[in-house]
């Protein structure tokens, strides 16, 4: 065990790498990874269950194939830490919420079974806003997150844990879920590579649904090339998910590595507007760099991005209204039992959803309602095709776009929680990719003065999640040296 | 806790109430026209639910036939079940409906303990198919009711309100029936009596089973029905404010809720009231309709587009496919039944009520060669004894070939119909064919003239006085020596000969 290097130093291919040599085993790196994580894990909050048990006997199935000489998985002995959305067999899953406090799924996620089949081991379960819902990690109702990178900071939201955990160490990768922005700011916050892949790329099956046709489970990574590994692994048609692509996933790892001159990238104008100063001119360094490295980058328009807030919190509440129906106190959830039906619903809910939570449900129901529907809604629908098609229009001129992912870097924890419309309003770059369904990522590029870090957000074409990762793995190089 | 609907009011002043409805003078109710709509629910012969793989089967131990979907989990998400497509589209073929190309599945919202996902998957404002028709017989005038549209749906649990020791604190919830797929039929207001509303759910209900969209049990719930009912003067265009009656599980009580809820609504505009616009529950006991929640309470469901399922896409090619795999319709079959084998309108309908009586029929007619004769023993002859044996026609002892021969055997002169009318239960019997009960036990028509003149001798001289008034030339009395000559020879001589052999004889 003495032999695993530090466990905020692993990546897939240094454990690769040791297991091959026979440096450790897969139980070693799992046991070294659960007690570092155990002892850490206070500081940050990021993991609300562990799973020893199951980690260390995926560990050892990885011993026994390499003691059989069997082929190994992608992701042999690599720690992966699950965002409480993503449900997991036998094992707690909370959603952030009361609610849940005490529910052990029957089944586990496609991605997690997927994930699992490649020989990665699930260390446990990641803090997160009650049902992925906020850009802080303040609503979780097992308390907050803190950023590793400085600890009295909120982690972003909804996976801060995720992005927490990565940045840490305490895992080595880790999956969340984006519906607004949840992966890439956590990302940009924590200074990791956070992935929101294109819509229907990776199954949902087994997540808990906040807004589904906006919902997307995606990686984290300390690199690009641990997080492309993890989607790739991860990625494509799931029978159980009627909206998951039948899109061939490409072999990201060779295909990254190829250089990046001449490839063409967009600099959304409206993306520069109300950023902070410093991260304008960590994002305006960054386009630099890109230059540097041979691409052409040119100014271009997503003229629609102005109404994204309002279109997003229309079209994502009034799905969460009806996604949340189902925790109503009568088979899993908890239930504070009443006289009446109705009774025992609100009791339920009132006492079972947070603040933010109800904040949505009533907003979702509200603009569904009869009389409503039009006006909200459908209009949010229109709206949404529109900014869909600033992006293809974009992306017939350019191959990727690149912007910041918030106009800030992380804020201090409680900040900003008396004021939703402002933190509404902080999503507003990330927001976009999820209406358009594009894939689209935050790899770091930089730390403001204070050392907080700042991610640049990269967008492409819908499935070509190669040249993003291509012009992210080169980004990244180029920021090493 | 417990969640049962409000109960009804005490049943005495229903009951009086119910008998002041009842007093509406026939010439004012004529004052008025009903209106009736229906919205038939049929479940889906699959053998798997709609958006899982479950059973879908009846009486199994509660929450055993579950799964991650049809509970609800966090997670879970539903895929369309493609048998079930093809046999919603098989329903709105046989409805006469277009097909549209594109649909699209919606989420009905509300809150109740045996919907686990808090929403019905269901189609709202782009359903499977639209602009139909059902044709019915009322008084022999047939008629053709407007299907407004079909959609697709999946059906939710069971809530269990007694038989449980805690039953007056808690409600329990049976999930096994949720995610059963149904189709939901919506008919145009063209009803304009209980009669056309019975007829309207009969030859519904006649339709799906026929294709084989389902077994329509009504008391294992495969078929329910909801009636839009208002009454406006009659002579005027504009529709009267329509209530809307639930809990009809069977077509007697239908037409029984419609009755009255026609006279209760008839009766509430005659005393100066109106009538609200409101869901009824049809109560079996009293025999009437009680107000459940009136529109203040309605429930906006707040429909929007389901995000977890892609749009439904119903090639040219698939709707092909589904329609040639269909059977013929019944009332195309009863049609071609009078059109072919100039069957009357009454056997026609009667041999095509159930798929398997006109199969039974047609294969019969093969061995026959001829229509209405074997129409005639079916409906008639066989039916009675099939009746008073319990048994369907589909467990018929007598099969469709050896009725048919028997048929073809009277038609040859092989047997008279009377000896025919004496095989047939003995065929019903033994399941043996008319020719093996001919030879068993001697019974063939005698067309031999030595054999036939040998018994009219014998008649003949049994009967002097009816030979004398013959031949005073009261001919009419000839009848009765033949008759005569029939019974003696046990029905087995042929009445053709034994007429013309008399004649001769008594020349
Ligand atoms: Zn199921």
């Amino acid at each position: 065990m003495s032999n695993v290097p530090p466990v905020p130093t692993l990546t897939i291919g240094r454990i690769r790498e040791g297991l091959r040599r026979k440096e450790f085993s897969a139980v070693d790196v799992a046991t070294a990874t659960l007690e570092f994580a155990e002892r850490e894990n206070p500081k940050t909050n990021a993991y609300l269950t562990f799973s020893s048990e199951r980690a260390l006997e995926a560990a050892n199935r990885v011993d026994d194939q390499i003691a059989n000489g069997e082929h190994l998985g992608e992701l042999a002995g690599v720690p992966l830490g699950v965002k409480d959305v993503i449900v997991t067999k036998g094992l707690r899953t909370t959603c952030g919420s009361h609610i849940l406090e005490h529910y052990i799924p029957p089944y586990d996620a496609t991605a997690v079974i997927r994930l699992e089949e490649e020989g990665a081991i699930v260390i446990g379960k990641l803090n997160c806003d009650e049902f992925a819902m906020g850009s802080s990690n303040e609503n979780s109702a097992f308390g907050p997150v803190r950023n590793p990178a400085a600890l009295d900071r909120v982690p972003g939201g909804s996976s801060g844990g995720s992005a927490a955990a990565v940045a840490q160490g305490t895992c080595v990768v880790s999956l969340g879920s984006d519906t607004g922005g949840s992966i890439r700011q956590p990302a940009s916050f924590c200074g990791v590579v956070g992935v929101t892949p294109t819509y229907g790329r990776v199954s949902r099956y087994g997540l808990a649904a906040f807004a589904s046709s906006l919902d997307h489970i995606g990686p984290f990574g300390r690199n690009v090339e641990d997080a492309a590994t993890v989607l790739k692994v991860m990625a494509g048609r799931d029978e159980l998910d009627s909206t998951s692509a039948f899109a061939t996933v490409d072999d990201y790892g060779p295909l990254m590595k190829q250089d990046i001159k001449g490839l063409k990238v967009g600099l959304p104008k409206e993306y520069f507007a109300g950023l902070s100063a410093d991260t304008d001119a960590i994002i305006r360094a960054a386009t630099k760099k890109l230059e540097d490295l041979g691409c052409q980058v040119n100014e271009i328009s997503l003229p629609h991005t102005k109404y994204a807030v309002a279109c997003y919190y229309i079209i994502c509440t009034a799905e969460a209204s009806s996604n949340l129906a189902r925790y109503d106190g009568v088979r899993y959830t908890l239930r504070s039992d009443s006289d009446t039906l109705s009774e025992m619903y609100r009791n339920t809910r009132g006492a079972g959803f947070g603040a933010e939570v109800k904040r949505r449900i009533m907003l979702g129901t509200y603009v569904l309602s009869a009389g409503y529907y039009d006006a909200y809604y459908l209009k949010a629908q229109k709206v949404r095709s529109l900014i869909a098609q600033d992006f293809a229009n974009a992306f017939e001129r350019v191959d990727a776009i690149v912007a910041p992912v918030s106009p800030f870097p992380a804020f201090k924890i409680g900040e900003k929680i008396e004021d939703p419309m402002s933190m509404y309003l902080s999503d507003i770059y990330t927001i976009t990719g999820d209406l358009s369904g594009v894939p689209c990522m935050s790899v770091p590029c930089g730390q403001s003065p204070d050392g907080l870090p700042v991610g640049l957000q990269v967008f492409a074409r819908h499935f070509d999640e190669s040249t993003m990762f291509r012009l992210a793995w080169n980004f990244e190089q180029a920021m090493k040296s | 806790m417990n969640f049962r609907r409000k109960s009804c009011p005490n049943a005495r002043a229903l009951y009086n109430q119910n008998m002041s409805v009842l007093a509406v003078a026939e010439d004012v109710l004529r004052k008025y026209e009903p209106v009736i709509g229906l919205e038939v629910h049929v479940q889906l012969g699959t053998k798997t639910k709609i958006f899982c793989g479950c059973p879908v089967e009846f009486g199994a131990a509660p929450n055993t036939n579950v799964c991650p979907v049809c509970l609800g989990l966090p997670g879970a998400l539903p895929v369309l079940s493609g048998q079930a497509v093809e046999l919603a589209i098989g329903a709105a073929v046989a409805l006469h409906c277009r097909v549209n190309p594109f649909s699209r599945f919606a989420r009905k919202n509300y809150f109740y303990p045996d919907l686990p996902k808090g929403y019905q998957i269901s189609q709202y404002d782009q359903p499977l198919a639209e602009h139909g028709y059902l044709a019915i017989f009322v008084d022999g005038a047939k008629k053709r009711i407007g299907v407004t549209r079909v959609h697709m749906e999946d059906d939710a649990g069971k809530s269990i309100h007694d038989g449980f020791k805690d039953s007056d604190r808690y409600s329990y919830v049976d999930l096994n029936r949720s995610g059963t797929p149904l189709i939901e039929i919506v008919s145009e207001p063209d009803m304009r009596n209980s009669d056309d509303a019975y007829a309207y759910a009969t030859a519904m209900k006649q339709v799906m089973q026929y294709i084989g969209v389902s077994e329509c049990d009504m008391e294992k719930g495969q078929l329910r029905c909801d009636a839009n009912v208002s009454v406006r003067p009659r002579g005027t265009e504009k529709f009267g404010t329509k209530a809307e009656i639930k809990n009809l599980n069977s077509f007697r009580f239908l037409k029984m809720a419609v009755d009255y809820e026609i006279r209760r609504q008839v009766e509430l505009i005659e005393s100066g009231g109106r009538v609200e616009q409101e869901t009824r529950l049809y109560n079996v006991e009293t025999g009437q309709t009680v107000g459940m929640r009136s529109k203040e309470h309605a429930h906006d469901y707040r429909y929007f587009p389901e995000p977890d399922l892609v749009p439904l896409q119903v090639s040219e090619h698939w709707l092909h496919q589904v329609k040639s795999a269909l059977p013929e319709l019944p009332q195309d079959r009863r049609d071609r039944f009078v059109n072919e084998f100039g069957l009357r309108d009454y056997d026609a309908e009667v041999l095509t009520l159930t798929r398997a009586v006109g199969d039974y029929f047609e294969e019969a007619v093969k061995a026959s060669g001829d229509g209405r004769a074997t129409a005639n023993w079916v409906v008639g002859d066989l039916m009675g004894l099939l009746k008073a044996a319990g048994k369907d026609i589909a467990d018929s002892p007598v099969s469709a070939a050896n009725l048919g021969e028997l048929v073809a055997l009277i038609n040859k002169n092989e047997l008279t119909g009377k000896l025919a009318k004496e095989i047939l239960p003995k065929m019903f019997e033994t399941g043996d064919s008319p020719r093996a009960i001919m030879e068993r036990e001697g019974l063939k028509q005698i067309s031999d003239t030595g054999a036939l003149e040998a018994i009219i001798e014998s008649v003949l001289a049994a009967n002097p006085k009816q030979v004398e008034q013959y031949k005073s030339g009261k001919t009419a009395v000839l009848g009765f020596l033949v008759g005569q000559v029939m019974k003696a020879s046990r029905g087995q001589a042929n009445p053709g000969a034994v007429n013309e052999l008399l004649r001769k004889r008594l020349g």
